[in-house]
Protein backbone atom coordinates (compact mmCIF):
# COMPACT_ATOMS: atom_id res chain seq x y z
CA UNK A 1 0.00 0.00 0.00
CA UNK A 2 1.48 3.32 -1.03
CA UNK A 3 1.34 6.37 1.24
CA UNK A 4 -0.47 8.28 -1.48
CA UNK A 5 -3.32 5.80 -1.55
CA UNK A 6 -3.64 5.95 2.24
CA UNK A 7 -3.72 9.72 2.35
CA UNK A 8 -6.65 10.00 -0.05
CA UNK A 9 -10.09 8.60 0.72
CA UNK A 10 -11.16 6.66 -2.38
CA UNK A 11 -14.79 5.76 -3.08
CA UNK A 12 -13.86 2.15 -2.80
CA UNK A 13 -10.90 0.29 -1.35
CA UNK A 14 -10.84 -3.27 -2.66
CA UNK A 15 -8.55 -4.66 0.11
CA UNK A 16 -11.16 -3.71 2.67
CA UNK A 17 -13.79 -5.77 0.88
CA UNK A 18 -11.57 -8.81 0.94
CA UNK A 19 -10.64 -8.29 4.59
CA UNK A 20 -14.20 -7.66 5.74
CA UNK A 21 -15.83 -10.18 3.42
CA UNK A 22 -17.53 -12.09 6.25
CA UNK A 23 -18.93 -8.89 7.73
CA UNK A 24 -20.31 -7.81 4.36
CA UNK A 25 -21.88 -11.17 3.78
CA UNK A 26 -23.45 -11.19 7.21
CA UNK A 27 -24.87 -7.68 6.65
CA UNK A 28 -26.29 -8.73 3.29
CA UNK A 29 -28.00 -11.79 4.79
CA UNK A 30 -29.41 -9.71 7.65
CA UNK A 31 -30.64 -7.15 5.16
CA UNK A 32 -32.33 -9.81 3.09
CA UNK A 33 -33.92 -11.37 6.18
CA UNK A 34 -35.27 -8.05 7.43
CA UNK A 35 -36.66 -7.20 4.00
CA UNK A 36 -38.33 -10.57 3.50
CA UNK A 37 -39.71 -10.67 7.06
CA UNK A 38 -41.11 -7.15 6.82
CA UNK A 39 -42.74 -7.70 3.43
CA UNK A 40 -44.05 -11.11 4.49
CA UNK A 41 -45.66 -9.66 7.59
CA UNK A 42 -46.99 -6.80 5.48
CA UNK A 43 -48.52 -9.22 2.98
CA UNK A 44 -50.28 -11.17 5.72
CA UNK A 45 -51.72 -8.06 7.36
CA UNK A 46 -52.58 -6.49 3.98
CA UNK A 47 -54.39 -9.68 2.96
CA UNK A 48 -56.58 -9.49 6.05
CA UNK A 49 -57.22 -5.74 5.62
CA UNK A 50 -57.98 -6.17 1.91
CA UNK A 51 -60.36 -9.02 2.61
CA UNK A 52 -62.20 -6.86 5.14
CA UNK A 53 -62.29 -3.91 2.73
CA UNK A 54 -63.58 -6.06 -0.12
CA UNK A 55 -66.16 -7.83 2.00
CA UNK A 56 -67.42 -4.66 3.66
CA UNK A 57 -67.11 -1.96 1.05
CA UNK A 58 -67.69 0.88 3.51
CA UNK A 59 -64.38 -0.14 5.13
CA UNK A 60 -62.32 0.74 2.06
CA UNK A 61 -61.89 4.41 2.98
CA UNK A 62 -61.13 3.88 6.70
CA UNK A 63 -58.61 1.15 5.88
CA UNK A 64 -56.77 3.03 3.14
CA UNK A 65 -56.92 6.12 5.33
CA UNK A 66 -55.34 4.28 8.23
CA UNK A 67 -52.60 2.65 6.11
CA UNK A 68 -51.94 6.03 4.54
CA UNK A 69 -51.56 7.53 8.00
CA UNK A 70 -49.08 4.80 8.99
CA UNK A 71 -47.08 5.61 5.89
CA UNK A 72 -46.67 9.23 6.93
CA UNK A 73 -45.01 8.44 10.27
CA UNK A 74 -41.23 8.90 10.05
CA UNK A 75 -39.48 5.57 10.54
CA UNK A 76 -37.12 6.88 13.20
CA UNK A 77 -40.09 8.10 15.24
CA UNK A 78 -41.83 4.77 14.88
CA UNK A 79 -38.71 2.90 16.02
CA UNK A 80 -38.53 5.20 19.00
CA UNK A 81 -42.17 4.52 19.81
CA UNK A 82 -41.68 0.75 19.76
CA UNK A 83 -38.35 0.47 21.58
CA UNK A 84 -39.97 0.80 25.05
CA UNK A 85 -42.18 -2.19 24.24
CA UNK A 86 -39.97 -4.50 22.22
CA UNK A 87 -36.48 -3.17 22.97
CA UNK A 88 -33.76 -3.03 20.35
CA UNK A 89 -35.12 -6.19 18.78
CA UNK A 90 -35.72 -7.40 15.29
CA UNK A 91 -39.47 -6.99 15.94
CA UNK A 92 -39.00 -3.27 16.56
CA UNK A 93 -37.39 -3.02 13.14
CA UNK A 94 -39.82 -5.25 11.28
CA UNK A 95 -43.09 -3.77 12.58
CA UNK A 96 -42.66 -0.26 11.11
CA UNK A 97 -41.23 -1.61 7.89
CA UNK A 98 -44.19 -3.94 7.51
CA UNK A 99 -46.55 -1.07 8.31
CA UNK A 100 -45.09 0.97 5.44
CA UNK A 101 -45.91 -1.76 2.93
CA UNK A 102 -49.60 -1.82 3.85
CA UNK A 103 -50.69 1.25 1.91
CA UNK A 104 -49.38 0.06 -1.43
CA UNK A 105 -50.32 -3.58 -0.89
CA UNK A 106 -53.90 -2.91 0.23
CA UNK A 107 -54.51 -0.27 -2.44
CA UNK A 108 -53.29 -2.54 -5.21
CA UNK A 109 -55.13 -5.59 -3.95
CA UNK A 110 -58.42 -3.73 -3.75
CA UNK A 111 -57.80 -2.22 -7.19
CA UNK A 112 -57.01 -5.68 -8.53
CA UNK A 113 -60.24 -7.18 -7.31
CA UNK A 114 -62.18 -4.17 -8.54
CA UNK A 115 -60.70 -4.71 -11.98
CA UNK A 116 -62.20 -8.18 -12.32
CA UNK A 117 -64.72 -7.76 -15.17
CA UNK A 118 -68.32 -7.81 -14.00
CA UNK A 119 -69.21 -10.27 -16.76
CA UNK A 120 -66.64 -12.73 -15.45
CA UNK A 121 -67.91 -12.40 -11.89
CA UNK A 122 -71.45 -12.85 -13.14
CA UNK A 123 -70.57 -15.92 -15.19
CA UNK A 124 -68.76 -17.52 -12.25
CA UNK A 125 -71.78 -16.96 -10.05
CA UNK A 126 -74.23 -18.08 -12.71
CA UNK A 127 -72.38 -21.33 -13.21
CA UNK A 128 -72.82 -22.24 -9.59
CA UNK A 129 -69.27 -21.73 -8.28
CA UNK A 130 -69.28 -21.44 -4.50
CA UNK A 131 -68.22 -18.07 -3.04
CA UNK A 132 -64.88 -19.52 -1.93
CA UNK A 133 -64.16 -20.98 -5.36
CA UNK A 134 -65.18 -17.72 -7.01
CA UNK A 135 -62.57 -15.83 -4.98
CA UNK A 136 -59.80 -18.42 -5.12
CA UNK A 137 -60.22 -19.68 -8.67
CA UNK A 138 -61.48 -16.62 -10.50
CA UNK A 139 -61.10 -13.29 -8.74
CA UNK A 140 -57.72 -13.80 -7.08
CA UNK A 141 -55.93 -14.95 -10.25
CA UNK A 142 -57.39 -12.03 -12.18
CA UNK A 143 -56.34 -9.57 -9.45
CA UNK A 144 -52.85 -11.06 -9.39
CA UNK A 145 -51.19 -8.69 -11.88
CA UNK A 146 -52.18 -5.75 -9.65
CA UNK A 147 -51.13 -7.53 -6.47
CA UNK A 148 -47.77 -8.44 -8.01
CA UNK A 149 -47.24 -4.84 -9.09
CA UNK A 150 -47.91 -3.69 -5.51
CA UNK A 151 -45.60 -6.33 -4.12
CA UNK A 152 -42.76 -5.18 -6.35
CA UNK A 153 -43.04 -1.60 -5.14
CA UNK A 154 -43.31 -2.77 -1.54
CA UNK A 155 -40.18 -4.93 -1.82
CA UNK A 156 -38.10 -2.27 -3.52
CA UNK A 157 -39.02 0.43 -1.02
CA UNK A 158 -38.55 -1.90 1.93
CA UNK A 159 -35.13 -3.04 0.73
CA UNK A 160 -34.09 0.61 0.81
CA UNK A 161 -35.76 1.40 4.12
CA UNK A 162 -34.20 -1.56 5.92
CA UNK A 163 -30.92 0.39 6.07
CA UNK A 164 -32.56 2.53 8.77
CA UNK A 165 -32.89 -0.55 10.99
CA UNK A 166 -29.16 -0.21 11.66
CA UNK A 167 -29.82 2.66 14.04
CA UNK A 168 -31.53 0.26 16.42
CA UNK A 169 -28.70 -2.22 16.02
CA UNK A 170 -30.37 -4.67 13.71
CA UNK A 171 -27.43 -4.80 11.35
CA UNK A 172 -28.01 -5.16 7.66
CA UNK A 173 -26.32 -3.12 4.99
CA UNK A 174 -27.35 -0.01 6.91
CA UNK A 175 -24.77 -0.94 9.54
CA UNK A 176 -22.04 -0.72 6.90
CA UNK A 177 -23.28 2.67 5.80
CA UNK A 178 -23.45 3.90 9.39
CA UNK A 179 -19.95 2.57 10.03
CA UNK A 180 -18.63 4.41 7.00
CA UNK A 181 -20.38 7.62 8.02
CA UNK A 182 -18.99 7.55 11.55
CA UNK A 183 -15.45 6.91 10.34
CA UNK A 184 -15.72 9.11 7.24
CA UNK A 185 -14.55 6.04 5.38
CA UNK A 186 -16.28 5.72 2.03
CA UNK A 187 -15.77 2.08 1.25
CA UNK A 188 -18.36 0.55 3.65
CA UNK A 189 -20.84 3.22 2.64
CA UNK A 190 -20.34 2.51 -1.03
CA UNK A 191 -20.58 -1.22 -0.49
CA UNK A 192 -23.64 -0.91 1.76
CA UNK A 193 -25.51 1.38 -0.59
CA UNK A 194 -24.58 -0.56 -3.74
CA UNK A 195 -25.56 -3.89 -2.29
CA UNK A 196 -28.81 -2.43 -0.99
CA UNK A 197 -29.68 -1.20 -4.47
CA UNK A 198 -28.58 -4.46 -6.04
CA UNK A 199 -30.66 -6.46 -3.57
CA UNK A 200 -33.73 -4.35 -4.34
CA UNK A 201 -33.24 -4.90 -8.06
CA UNK A 202 -32.71 -8.64 -7.69
CA UNK A 203 -35.79 -9.07 -5.47
CA UNK A 204 -37.83 -6.94 -7.86
CA UNK A 205 -36.70 -9.07 -10.78
CA UNK A 206 -37.48 -12.26 -8.88
CA UNK A 207 -41.05 -11.16 -8.13
CA UNK A 208 -41.50 -9.96 -11.69
CA UNK A 209 -40.44 -13.38 -12.97
CA UNK A 210 -42.69 -15.09 -10.44
CA UNK A 211 -45.58 -12.91 -11.56
CA UNK A 212 -45.05 -13.76 -15.20
CA UNK A 213 -44.92 -17.42 -14.37
CA UNK A 214 -48.13 -17.17 -12.34
CA UNK A 215 -50.11 -15.22 -14.96
CA UNK A 216 -49.35 -16.90 -18.28
CA UNK A 217 -52.52 -15.57 -19.89
CA UNK A 218 -51.29 -11.97 -19.75
CA UNK A 219 -48.38 -12.77 -22.05
CA UNK A 220 -50.32 -14.08 -25.01
CA UNK A 221 -50.93 -11.68 -27.86
CA UNK A 222 -54.50 -10.89 -28.75
CA UNK A 223 -55.62 -12.61 -31.90
CA UNK A 224 -56.30 -10.32 -34.80
CA UNK B 1 -88.33 -18.83 -25.85
CA UNK B 2 -87.16 -15.32 -26.54
CA UNK B 3 -87.55 -12.45 -24.08
CA UNK B 4 -87.60 -9.11 -25.81
CA UNK B 5 -88.48 -5.52 -25.03
CA UNK B 6 -87.06 -2.01 -24.72
CA UNK B 7 -84.33 -1.13 -22.19
CA UNK B 8 -85.60 -1.22 -18.65
CA UNK B 9 -88.36 -3.71 -19.37
CA UNK B 10 -86.83 -6.29 -17.07
CA UNK B 11 -85.98 -8.96 -19.60
CA UNK B 12 -82.54 -9.53 -18.12
CA UNK B 13 -83.97 -9.31 -14.61
CA UNK B 14 -86.48 -12.00 -15.52
CA UNK B 15 -83.72 -14.20 -16.85
CA UNK B 16 -81.51 -13.67 -13.82
CA UNK B 17 -84.33 -14.58 -11.48
CA UNK B 18 -84.45 -18.04 -13.02
CA UNK B 19 -81.01 -18.91 -11.69
CA UNK B 20 -81.50 -16.57 -8.76
CA UNK B 21 -78.73 -14.13 -9.56
CA UNK B 22 -81.54 -11.79 -8.61
CA UNK B 23 -83.90 -12.98 -5.90
CA UNK B 24 -87.59 -12.65 -6.73
CA UNK B 25 -89.40 -10.62 -4.08
CA UNK B 26 -92.64 -12.49 -4.55
CA UNK B 27 -94.26 -15.12 -6.69
CA UNK B 28 -93.19 -18.59 -7.66
CA UNK B 29 -90.54 -19.60 -10.08
CA UNK B 30 -90.41 -23.20 -11.16
CA UNK B 31 -87.75 -25.03 -13.09
CA UNK B 32 -88.72 -28.57 -14.00
CA UNK B 33 -91.71 -28.28 -11.72
CA UNK B 34 -89.54 -27.54 -8.68
CA UNK B 35 -89.72 -24.22 -6.91
CA UNK B 36 -86.24 -22.71 -7.33
CA UNK B 37 -86.47 -20.90 -4.00
CA UNK B 38 -86.20 -24.23 -2.20
CA UNK B 39 -83.07 -25.31 -4.04
CA UNK B 40 -79.48 -24.81 -3.06
CA UNK B 41 -78.08 -21.89 -5.05
CA UNK B 42 -75.04 -23.71 -6.36
CA UNK B 43 -76.97 -26.89 -7.19
CA UNK B 44 -79.61 -24.89 -9.03
CA UNK B 45 -77.06 -22.92 -11.06
CA UNK B 46 -75.01 -25.96 -11.98
CA UNK B 47 -78.15 -27.44 -13.49
CA UNK B 48 -78.82 -24.40 -15.65
CA UNK B 49 -76.50 -23.37 -18.46
CA UNK B 50 -75.70 -19.66 -18.46
CA UNK B 51 -74.39 -17.67 -21.42
CA UNK B 52 -73.84 -13.92 -21.33
CA UNK B 53 -72.59 -11.29 -23.73
CA UNK B 54 -69.01 -11.96 -24.83
CA UNK B 55 -69.34 -15.27 -23.03
CA UNK B 56 -68.06 -13.95 -19.69
CA UNK B 57 -65.16 -16.31 -20.22
CA UNK B 58 -62.42 -16.62 -17.63
CA UNK B 59 -59.44 -14.87 -19.23
CA UNK B 60 -56.97 -16.71 -17.00
CA UNK B 61 -58.21 -20.13 -18.01
CA UNK B 62 -57.55 -21.88 -21.30
CA UNK B 63 -60.47 -22.63 -23.58
CA UNK B 64 -60.52 -26.25 -22.40
CA UNK B 65 -60.46 -25.19 -18.75
CA UNK B 66 -63.27 -22.73 -19.37
CA UNK B 67 -65.47 -25.38 -20.92
CA UNK B 68 -64.61 -27.78 -18.08
CA UNK B 69 -65.70 -25.37 -15.33
CA UNK B 70 -68.97 -26.98 -14.29
CA UNK B 71 -67.92 -30.63 -14.83
CA UNK B 72 -64.89 -29.94 -12.64
CA UNK B 73 -66.99 -28.47 -9.85
CA UNK B 74 -69.24 -31.50 -10.13
CA UNK B 75 -66.17 -33.65 -9.49
CA UNK B 76 -65.98 -35.53 -12.77
CA UNK B 77 -62.75 -37.44 -13.24
CA UNK B 78 -60.12 -36.07 -15.60
CA UNK B 79 -60.63 -38.38 -18.55
CA UNK B 80 -64.39 -37.86 -18.50
CA UNK B 81 -63.90 -34.08 -18.45
CA UNK B 82 -61.38 -34.26 -21.32
CA UNK B 83 -63.74 -36.39 -23.40
CA UNK B 84 -66.62 -34.04 -22.77
CA UNK B 85 -64.53 -30.98 -23.68
CA UNK B 86 -63.49 -32.56 -26.98
CA UNK B 87 -67.08 -33.55 -27.69
CA UNK B 88 -68.36 -30.02 -27.03
CA UNK B 89 -65.59 -28.42 -29.05
CA UNK B 90 -66.73 -30.46 -32.02
CA UNK B 91 -70.37 -29.71 -31.34
CA UNK B 92 -69.91 -25.95 -31.43
CA UNK B 93 -67.32 -26.03 -34.21
CA UNK B 94 -64.11 -25.21 -32.37
CA UNK B 95 -60.84 -26.62 -33.61
CA UNK B 96 -59.08 -28.81 -31.07
CA UNK B 97 -55.94 -26.70 -31.42
CA UNK B 98 -57.81 -23.80 -29.85
CA UNK B 99 -58.42 -25.67 -26.62
CA UNK B 100 -55.02 -24.84 -25.16
CA UNK B 101 -55.25 -21.15 -25.95
CA UNK B 102 -56.61 -18.34 -23.83
CA UNK B 103 -59.93 -16.66 -24.66
CA UNK B 104 -58.28 -13.31 -25.43
CA UNK B 105 -56.37 -14.94 -28.27
CA UNK B 106 -59.59 -15.79 -30.07
CA UNK B 107 -62.13 -13.80 -32.05
CA UNK B 108 -65.46 -12.65 -30.65
CA UNK B 109 -67.36 -15.30 -32.56
CA UNK B 110 -65.11 -18.04 -31.27
CA UNK B 111 -65.41 -16.73 -27.72
CA UNK B 112 -69.16 -16.88 -28.06
CA UNK B 113 -69.00 -20.50 -29.19
CA UNK B 114 -66.84 -21.30 -26.17
CA UNK B 115 -69.44 -19.61 -23.96
CA UNK B 116 -72.14 -21.87 -25.39
CA UNK B 117 -69.93 -24.96 -25.06
CA UNK B 118 -69.19 -24.07 -21.44
CA UNK B 119 -72.88 -23.65 -20.66
CA UNK B 120 -73.65 -27.04 -22.22
CA UNK B 121 -70.79 -28.84 -20.48
CA UNK B 122 -72.78 -30.69 -17.83
CA UNK B 123 -75.70 -31.20 -20.24
CA UNK B 124 -78.19 -29.03 -18.34
CA UNK B 125 -81.81 -29.26 -19.51
CA UNK B 126 -82.22 -25.48 -19.32
CA UNK B 127 -80.06 -22.82 -20.95
CA UNK B 128 -80.22 -19.12 -20.13
CA UNK B 129 -78.77 -16.79 -22.73
CA UNK B 130 -78.48 -13.07 -22.04
CA UNK B 131 -77.88 -11.20 -25.30
CA UNK B 132 -75.17 -13.71 -26.14
CA UNK B 133 -74.60 -12.40 -29.65
CA UNK B 134 -74.83 -8.71 -28.80
CA UNK B 135 -71.14 -7.94 -29.16
CA UNK B 136 -70.27 -9.59 -32.45
CA UNK B 137 -70.60 -8.14 -35.93
CA UNK B 138 -73.79 -8.83 -37.92
CA UNK B 139 -72.29 -11.45 -40.21
CA UNK B 140 -70.87 -13.48 -37.34
CA UNK B 141 -74.08 -12.96 -35.37
CA UNK B 142 -76.18 -14.37 -38.15
CA UNK B 143 -73.90 -17.39 -38.40
CA UNK B 144 -73.99 -17.96 -34.65
CA UNK B 145 -77.79 -17.77 -34.75
CA UNK B 146 -77.89 -20.41 -37.47
CA UNK B 147 -75.52 -22.57 -35.46
CA UNK B 148 -77.67 -22.21 -32.38
CA UNK B 149 -80.75 -23.26 -34.33
CA UNK B 150 -78.91 -26.29 -35.71
CA UNK B 151 -77.64 -27.13 -32.23
CA UNK B 152 -81.12 -26.90 -30.81
CA UNK B 153 -82.33 -29.35 -33.47
CA UNK B 154 -79.98 -31.90 -31.95
CA UNK B 155 -80.22 -31.03 -28.28
CA UNK B 156 -83.83 -29.96 -27.64
CA UNK B 157 -83.01 -27.80 -24.62
CA UNK B 158 -85.30 -25.36 -22.95
CA UNK B 159 -83.63 -22.09 -23.90
CA UNK B 160 -84.56 -18.71 -22.52
CA UNK B 161 -82.97 -16.11 -24.76
CA UNK B 162 -82.85 -12.40 -23.95
CA UNK B 163 -82.38 -10.00 -26.84
CA UNK B 164 -83.28 -6.46 -27.84
CA UNK B 165 -83.12 -7.36 -31.50
CA UNK B 166 -86.55 -8.18 -32.93
CA UNK B 167 -85.11 -9.96 -35.95
CA UNK B 168 -83.13 -12.21 -33.63
CA UNK B 169 -86.17 -12.98 -31.48
CA UNK B 170 -88.26 -13.77 -34.55
CA UNK B 171 -85.56 -15.98 -35.99
CA UNK B 172 -84.69 -17.93 -32.86
CA UNK B 173 -87.80 -17.95 -30.72
CA UNK B 174 -90.46 -20.66 -30.83
CA UNK B 175 -92.33 -18.30 -28.58
CA UNK B 176 -91.67 -14.65 -27.86
CA UNK B 177 -92.44 -12.79 -24.65
CA UNK B 178 -92.59 -9.07 -25.36
CA UNK B 179 -92.07 -7.02 -22.20
CA UNK B 180 -92.70 -3.34 -21.66
CA UNK B 181 -90.93 -0.97 -19.28
CA UNK B 182 -91.74 -1.95 -15.73
CA UNK B 183 -91.84 -5.64 -16.51
CA UNK B 184 -95.32 -5.66 -18.06
CA UNK B 185 -95.88 -8.67 -20.29
CA UNK B 186 -97.51 -7.24 -23.40
CA UNK B 187 -97.74 -10.37 -25.46
CA UNK B 188 -96.61 -13.97 -25.27
CA UNK B 189 -97.08 -15.85 -28.51
CA UNK B 190 -95.41 -17.46 -31.49
CA UNK B 191 -93.41 -15.13 -33.72
CA UNK B 192 -96.01 -15.43 -36.48
CA UNK B 193 -98.87 -14.60 -34.16
CA UNK B 194 -96.96 -11.65 -32.71
CA UNK B 195 -96.63 -10.17 -36.19
CA UNK B 196 -100.05 -11.24 -37.44
CA UNK B 197 -102.15 -10.10 -34.52
CA UNK B 198 -100.37 -7.70 -32.15
CA UNK B 199 -102.18 -7.62 -28.81
CA UNK B 200 -102.15 -3.81 -28.54
CA UNK B 201 -100.67 -0.64 -29.98
CA UNK B 202 -97.44 -1.06 -28.04
CA UNK B 203 -96.83 -4.42 -29.66
CA UNK B 204 -97.84 -3.02 -33.01
CA UNK B 205 -95.35 -0.19 -32.73
CA UNK B 206 -92.64 -2.46 -31.40
CA UNK B 207 -92.86 -4.93 -34.29
CA UNK B 208 -92.99 -2.10 -36.80
CA UNK B 209 -95.06 -1.17 -39.82
CA UNK B 210 -93.53 -3.82 -42.03
CA UNK B 211 -94.73 -6.70 -39.94
CA UNK B 212 -96.24 -8.40 -43.00
CA UNK B 213 -92.82 -8.36 -44.62
CA UNK B 214 -91.22 -9.65 -41.42
CA UNK B 215 -93.62 -12.58 -41.41
CA UNK B 216 -92.30 -13.59 -44.82
CA UNK B 217 -89.00 -14.36 -43.16
CA UNK B 218 -90.72 -16.82 -40.83
CA UNK B 219 -92.40 -18.88 -43.53
CA UNK B 220 -90.78 -21.32 -45.89
CA UNK B 221 -91.55 -22.07 -49.50
CA UNK B 222 -92.61 -25.60 -48.51
CA UNK B 223 -95.58 -24.15 -46.63
CA UNK B 224 -97.16 -22.85 -49.83
CA UNK B 225 -99.67 -24.98 -51.75
CA UNK B 226 -98.13 -26.72 -54.76
CA UNK B 227 -98.31 -24.70 -57.95
CA UNK B 228 -96.85 -25.69 -61.31
CA UNK B 229 -97.06 -22.26 -62.87
CA UNK B 230 -96.43 -21.56 -66.57
CA UNK B 231 -94.46 -24.73 -67.06
CA UNK B 232 -94.79 -27.43 -69.73
CA UNK B 233 -92.89 -30.60 -70.62
CA UNK B 234 -90.18 -29.91 -73.19
CA UNK B 235 -91.93 -32.40 -75.50
CA UNK B 236 -94.93 -30.06 -75.81
CA UNK B 237 -95.77 -28.35 -79.10
CA UNK B 238 -95.48 -24.61 -79.60
CA UNK B 239 -99.25 -24.14 -79.69
CA UNK B 240 -99.57 -25.84 -76.30
CA UNK B 241 -96.85 -23.56 -74.99
CA UNK B 242 -98.50 -20.41 -76.32
CA UNK B 243 -101.87 -21.52 -74.92
CA UNK B 244 -100.40 -22.12 -71.44
CA UNK B 245 -98.64 -18.77 -71.49
CA UNK B 246 -101.81 -16.96 -72.50
CA UNK B 247 -103.83 -18.76 -69.84
CA UNK B 248 -101.37 -17.63 -67.18
CA UNK B 249 -100.88 -14.22 -68.71
CA UNK B 250 -97.08 -14.48 -68.93
CA UNK B 251 -94.46 -13.90 -71.62
CA UNK B 252 -92.15 -16.64 -70.46
CA UNK B 253 -92.70 -20.34 -70.23
CA UNK B 254 -90.72 -22.97 -68.33
CA UNK B 255 -89.67 -26.31 -69.73
CA UNK B 256 -89.47 -29.54 -67.78
CA UNK B 257 -87.27 -32.33 -68.96
CA UNK B 258 -87.07 -35.55 -66.94
CA UNK B 259 -88.52 -34.01 -63.80
CA UNK B 260 -85.96 -31.23 -63.89
CA UNK B 261 -86.41 -27.61 -64.77
CA UNK B 262 -84.87 -27.09 -68.18
CA UNK B 263 -84.95 -23.30 -68.38
CA UNK B 264 -87.21 -20.51 -69.55
CA UNK B 265 -88.07 -19.73 -73.16
CA UNK B 266 -89.62 -16.55 -74.53
CA UNK B 267 -93.15 -16.99 -75.82
CA UNK B 268 -92.29 -14.52 -78.60
CA UNK B 269 -89.64 -16.93 -79.84
CA UNK B 270 -92.35 -19.56 -80.34
CA UNK B 271 -94.63 -17.35 -82.47
CA UNK B 272 -93.19 -18.73 -85.72
CA UNK B 273 -94.28 -22.20 -84.70
CA UNK B 274 -90.87 -23.55 -83.70
CA UNK B 275 -90.77 -26.37 -81.15
CA UNK B 276 -90.24 -25.15 -77.55
CA UNK B 277 -87.37 -27.61 -77.11
CA UNK B 278 -85.44 -25.85 -79.90
CA UNK B 279 -85.98 -22.31 -78.64
CA UNK B 280 -83.29 -20.34 -76.87
CA UNK B 281 -83.34 -21.26 -73.17
CA UNK B 282 -82.55 -18.98 -70.26
CA UNK B 283 -81.45 -20.48 -66.93
CA UNK B 284 -83.75 -19.67 -64.00
CA UNK B 285 -82.62 -16.45 -62.34
CA UNK B 286 -85.07 -16.92 -59.47
CA UNK B 287 -84.48 -20.32 -57.94
CA UNK B 288 -85.35 -21.35 -54.41
CA UNK B 289 -85.42 -24.53 -52.33
CA UNK B 290 -88.33 -25.76 -50.20
CA UNK B 291 -86.39 -24.46 -47.13
CA UNK B 292 -86.01 -20.94 -48.49
CA UNK B 293 -87.97 -18.26 -46.72
CA UNK B 294 -90.79 -16.50 -48.53
CA UNK B 295 -88.87 -13.28 -48.02
CA UNK B 296 -85.98 -14.73 -49.92
CA UNK B 297 -88.30 -16.03 -52.65
CA UNK B 298 -89.96 -12.65 -52.98
CA UNK B 299 -86.64 -10.86 -53.19
CA UNK B 300 -85.62 -13.17 -56.05
CA UNK B 301 -88.89 -12.78 -57.91
CA UNK B 302 -88.80 -9.01 -57.62
CA UNK B 303 -85.34 -8.85 -59.13
CA UNK B 304 -85.83 -11.34 -61.96
CA UNK B 305 -87.54 -11.07 -65.34
CA UNK B 306 -89.87 -13.99 -64.73
CA UNK B 307 -92.69 -13.40 -62.29
CA UNK B 308 -92.23 -16.68 -60.44
CA UNK B 309 -89.37 -18.45 -58.68
CA UNK B 310 -88.61 -22.07 -59.53
CA UNK B 311 -88.46 -24.50 -56.63
CA UNK B 312 -85.44 -26.75 -56.84
CA UNK B 313 -86.23 -29.71 -54.60
CA UNK B 314 -82.96 -31.58 -54.46
CA UNK B 315 -82.48 -31.34 -58.22
CA UNK B 316 -86.13 -32.07 -59.03
CA UNK B 317 -88.69 -29.56 -60.16
CA UNK B 318 -90.84 -28.79 -57.13
CA UNK B 319 -93.27 -26.28 -58.60
CA UNK B 320 -93.02 -22.51 -58.61
CA UNK B 321 -93.58 -19.69 -56.18
CA UNK B 322 -95.60 -16.74 -57.44
CA UNK B 323 -96.00 -13.34 -55.82
CA UNK B 324 -99.70 -14.02 -55.64
CA UNK B 325 -99.13 -17.23 -53.68
CA UNK B 326 -96.89 -15.34 -51.24
CA UNK B 327 -99.52 -12.65 -50.80
CA UNK B 328 -102.23 -15.22 -50.23
CA UNK B 329 -100.11 -16.97 -47.56
CA UNK B 330 -100.11 -13.76 -45.55
CA UNK B 331 -103.86 -13.13 -45.72
CA UNK B 332 -105.18 -16.68 -45.60
CA UNK B 333 -104.51 -17.04 -41.89
CA UNK B 334 -107.35 -18.57 -39.88
CA UNK B 335 -108.64 -15.39 -38.24
CA UNK B 336 -109.18 -13.57 -41.50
Amino acid sequence: MTPVAQATNPIIRWEWIIDEWDQIREALVQHLELTVLSVALGVVVAAVLSAVALRFRFMVSPITGFTGFLYTIPSVALFGLLVPYFGLSRLTAVLPLAAYTLLILVTNTVAGFNAVPESVRDAAKGMGLTPVRRVVEVELPLALPYIIAGLRIAVVSTAGLVTVAAIIGQGGLGALILDGLQRTFWTPMTIGASLSILLALVLDGAIYALGRWATPWTRRAKAS
Amino acid sequence: MALIGPSGCGKTTTLRMINRLIEPTSGRLEVNGRDVINESLTELRRGIGYVIQQGGLFPHRTVAQNIATVPRTLGWDKSRVADRVAELAELVGLELTMLDRYPDELSGGQQQRIGVARALAADPPVLLMDEPFGAVDPIVRSRLQDELLALQQQLHKTIVFVTHDLEEALKLGDRIALLNVGGILEQYSTPDELLRSPANTFVEQFVGEDRGMKRLALKSVAELPFETGPVIPDTASSSEAVATAEAQGVEWIGLICDDRFGGWVRVADLANGSVPADAERFPPAAQVTPDSTLRNAMELIMTSRTSVAVINDGGHFGGVVSLDAIRRSLVSEPDL
